[in-house]
């Protein structure tokens, strides 16, 4: 059935009338049912030609859509409203549109897509609008917003009034490069920028080691750290006993240079452990960069690892895990691995972590968010 | 009748071949084309046209059908992915079709999240991106499947980005994701984007692509990595035989009938065996390894341009150098030849023609961009084809 209509459609242009019916709303469902390793393609590609030949007055029930889809659900849909929008240029209920972009309570990806329809139709009625995502919580809208101020600053005709952007820049921005632009211009200007704490970098931890990662083996192996009793306990390596031993980052991006506490060691892991305390049990990302191997664990369950070694330069947001605080302490545990190479560019042993909600925005250990 | 009707098609197929340039390196996979040789490069030729580009990419374009097909990345951290359709006689864009990055698009600055080249069996376009999602879209832009194979596998990824081209043998899609922590290359159904097999690859960073051996039933697709070769069946995944001496990550393997061009030890020339299922080394040659790009091939000769900037002309058959010669480097992309001449841009964006004689190679044309160009050309009847960040370029003589 769905293919006969499909051919009609084809066939005769004919948009579908029955975009509000059950029988869309099954098509629609098809595309946002999409799962992984291809679960779910098979429906997905007889829904999409008859979702793609919705009318327009479909779109706002399409983005809305993709607030229940997945990320690949997520672009079924948007190749779907793209199709929509080239055949029916003239057509779109854009009102409706931007009453869907302006509604925070849809997803990010969803409002970013209202509003590159309305930037693909109506280009001057979406630039008007960029200055109100200044508080935006989807991180792409407000970047946009970021940068009319970081370009007003640097075309400011006085140095007073561009420093004061700078500044508004800077409390506003979540996406590195453009907290690093402003903050660089206003030291520039003599002001001291305390990025650890704005960006909610975790400088103080405690680390244990070196363990043997010879042949890189010490990465799947759980020494005494992972264990149950791992974090409380003295444990031992080749040498002997070794202790967790505070330390401290002094680098104004908390960049944890592990070489500092044990020197430059080939083939060895370390763990790094610290108490981070929730204001609430709350969805979180975890945010770490590394140019080594790495493991991270949040209250004891492995969140995510990553088996790779110096494949580029260790990065602020360089990974980001989706995971959940609890109410109160909460106990991050790492294991940073060294390798063998020898190149003058392997011999980092480092990381930079920090925790922040999904906006981007910094999550701090005493609970508090900046907005 | 039915033997007539295959000789005919046979015959026609090169025609065919002439028109289209499926995929990376051509519709052979080795740099190589029958067409007629273009003596000039001239942007102010009528015929000669530059599109502005939306995104960055080391991608190649790829024609089919008198469209141009072509990926780029762009947004603050490359997570828009694009896929253009252009029209080949003018340049215009006829569609074009935006994704969002599901995987990680994270890479070195030289590279960017659209470094794989798409491929085309003439009835649809694969895109797949360093993030690994993959797009099977029709030739007017409809989507036909997707995949996410770092969403599927999230420690599917390489820190500095992936290049590998996809390929198209026998119905299969073949997606090659080699990298340090999950590494694996697999067959996914051209039909539906469902995996028909995904085989465990050697771990380590690969930025080579796959490569077509033999044609038909018979068609094999060689894997490339640190380890060596290994040939397998695209529709099961099951390796026929496997060389160990070690290969290069960068350039990729050049096929030349039943030989394999390999950048291992410099360059080894692989012949598969009557059956198909063993493989006998035909020669060996340090001095000839490639740099970044790949062999190409011209006629019964092949060309190697190396890290030092110095391009060789070299016999198939037994790996005879006929002469070097000193180019105006340094060249990421792979140069392409006809049967006469090679063609190839450098990083400043000069391009350049050599005329390749049996005694000696001539520049016989340059033409200077005067933009980054990383990638390799396409190259058809009419013109040829290149791509920087910025703009897509035909090149009509």
């Amino acid at each position: 059935m769905i293919k006969l209509l499909s051919i009609i459609c084809c066939l005769f242009g004919v948009k579908l009338s029955v975009y509000s019916s059950p029988t869309s709303t099954n098509l629609i469902q098809s595309l946002v049912a999409i799962k992984s390793q291809g679960e779910g393609n098979q429906e997905a590609m007889k829904a999409w030609p008859l979702v793609s030949n919705f009318p327009p007055s479909a779109i706002p029930q399409l983005l809305d859509a993709m607030n229940r889809a997945n990320n690949l659900g997520d672009n079924w849909i948007r190749a779907a409203i793209e199709k929509i929008c080239e055949q029916n240029a003239t057509q779109l209920p854009i009102e409706k549109i931007i009453v869907f972009l302006q509604d925070y309570s849809n997803e990010g990806g969803a409002r970013e897509m209202a509003f590159q329809i309305l930037q693909s139709e109506q280009p001057s009625k979406a630039n008007q609008l960029i200055p109100s995502f200044i508080n935006d919580p989807a991180p792409v809208l407000r970047q946009k917003a970021v940068e009319l101020i970081l370009n007003e600053a640097k075309n400011s005709s006085t140095k007073p009034k561009a420093i004061k952007l700078y500044r508004r820049a800077l409390m506003q921005a979540r996406e590195v490069e453009q907290i690093k632009e402003a903050s660089r211009e206003l030291e520039e200007a003599g002001e001291k920028i305390n990025l650890i704490q704005l960006m909610g970098l975790l400088p103080e931890w405690q680390l244990m080691g070196p363990f043997d990662n010879s042949e890189r083996k010490g990465f799947s192996v759980e020494y005494g750290p992972e264990s149950e009793k791992g974090l409380t306990e003295q444990h031992k390596n080749k040498d002997g006993i070794v202790k967790w031993e505070k330390f401290s980052t002094q680098d104004e991006l908390g960049l944890v240079d592990i070489n500092q506490k044990y020197g430059e060691l080939k083939e060895v892991c370390a763990y790094a452990k610290t108490t981070f305390h929730s204001e609430s049990a709350q969805s979180a990302h975890f945010r770490i960069g590394s140019k080594n191997a790495w493991k991270m664990w949040v209250n004891g369950a492995l969140l995510f690892s990553r088996d790779e070694y110096h494949r580029g330069k260790t990065r602020i947001d360089q990974f980001i895990i989706e995971g959940k605080l609890q109410e109160g302490e909460n106990e991050i545990l790492l294991k940073v691995c060294q390798n063998e190479q020898t190149q003058s560019w392997t011999k980092q042993w480092e990381f930079n972590f920090r925790i922040t909600d999904r906006t981007g925005s910094a999550i701090h250990s005493n609970g508090s968010i900046i907005k | 009748m039915k033997n007539g009707f295959l000789l005919l098609i046979s015959l026609l197929s090169p025609l065919f071949l002439n028109a289209d340039w499926l995929q990376f390196r051509g519709s052979l996979g080795n740099g190589g084309t029958s067409i007629t040789s273009i003596t000039q490069l001239s942007v102010k030729n009528k015929n000669s046209w530059k599109s502005e580009l939306p995104g960055r990419g080391l991608s190649s374009p790829i024609l089919v059908d008198g469209k141009i097909f072509l990926t780029a990345s762009s947004g603050p951290k490359q997570e828009t992915l694009h896929i253009l359709c252009f029209s080949q006689n003018e340049g215009n864009l006829i569609w074009e079709r935006k994704f969002k990055a599901t995987g990680r698009t994270i890479c070195h600055e030289k590279t960017c999240v659209a470094a794989p080249t798409m491929v085309s069996d003439r009835e649809v376009v694969v895109a797949q991106f360093s993030s690994n999602d993959i797009f099977c879209v029709d030739l007017n832009g409809d989507l036909l499947w997707l995949r996410g194979l770092t969403y599927d596998f999230p420690n599917a990824a390489n820190g500095l980005g992936m290049s590998s081209s996809p390929l198209i043998s026998r119905g299969v899609l073949i997606a090659q994701v080699e990298n340090d922590a999950d590494s694996f290359t697999t067959g996914i159904d051209l039909k539906n984007g469902e995996e028909l097999w995904r085989n465990i690859r050697p771990k380590g960073a690969n930025w080579t692509s796959p490569v077509l051996l033999g044609t038909g039933k018979n068609q094999k697709v060689a894997l490339q990595s640190t380890k060596g070769i290994s040939l397998i069946n695209p529709t099961n995944g099951k390796e026929s035989w496997s060389y160990q001496n070690g290969a290069s990550s960068i350039p990729s393997s050049t096929p030349v009938g039943d030989v394999l061009l390999v950048p291992s030890n410099g360059l080894t020339a692989l012949q598969t065996r009557t059956g198909g299922n063993s493989h006998t080394e035909v020669w060996q040659d340090n001095k000839l390894g490639p740099g970044t790009g790949s062999p190409a091939i011209s006629g019964d000769r092949f060309i190697v341009i190396n890290k030092a900037n110095v391009l060789t002309y070299a016999k198939n058959d037994n790996g005879e150098i006929l002469w070097r010669m000193r180019i105006k480097g340094p060249v990421s992309g792979s140069p392409v030849a006809t049967r006469s001449h090679l063609y190839f841009f450098n990083e400043d964006g000069l391009g350049q023609i050599i005329k390749l004689e049996e005694d000696e190679g001539k520049v016989i044309a340059t033409l200077d961009l005067q933009e980054t160009i990383l990638s390799t050309p396409a190259l058809a009847g009419d013109g040829l084809y290149i791509r920087s960040d910025k703009h897509l370029w035909k090149i009509s003589q």
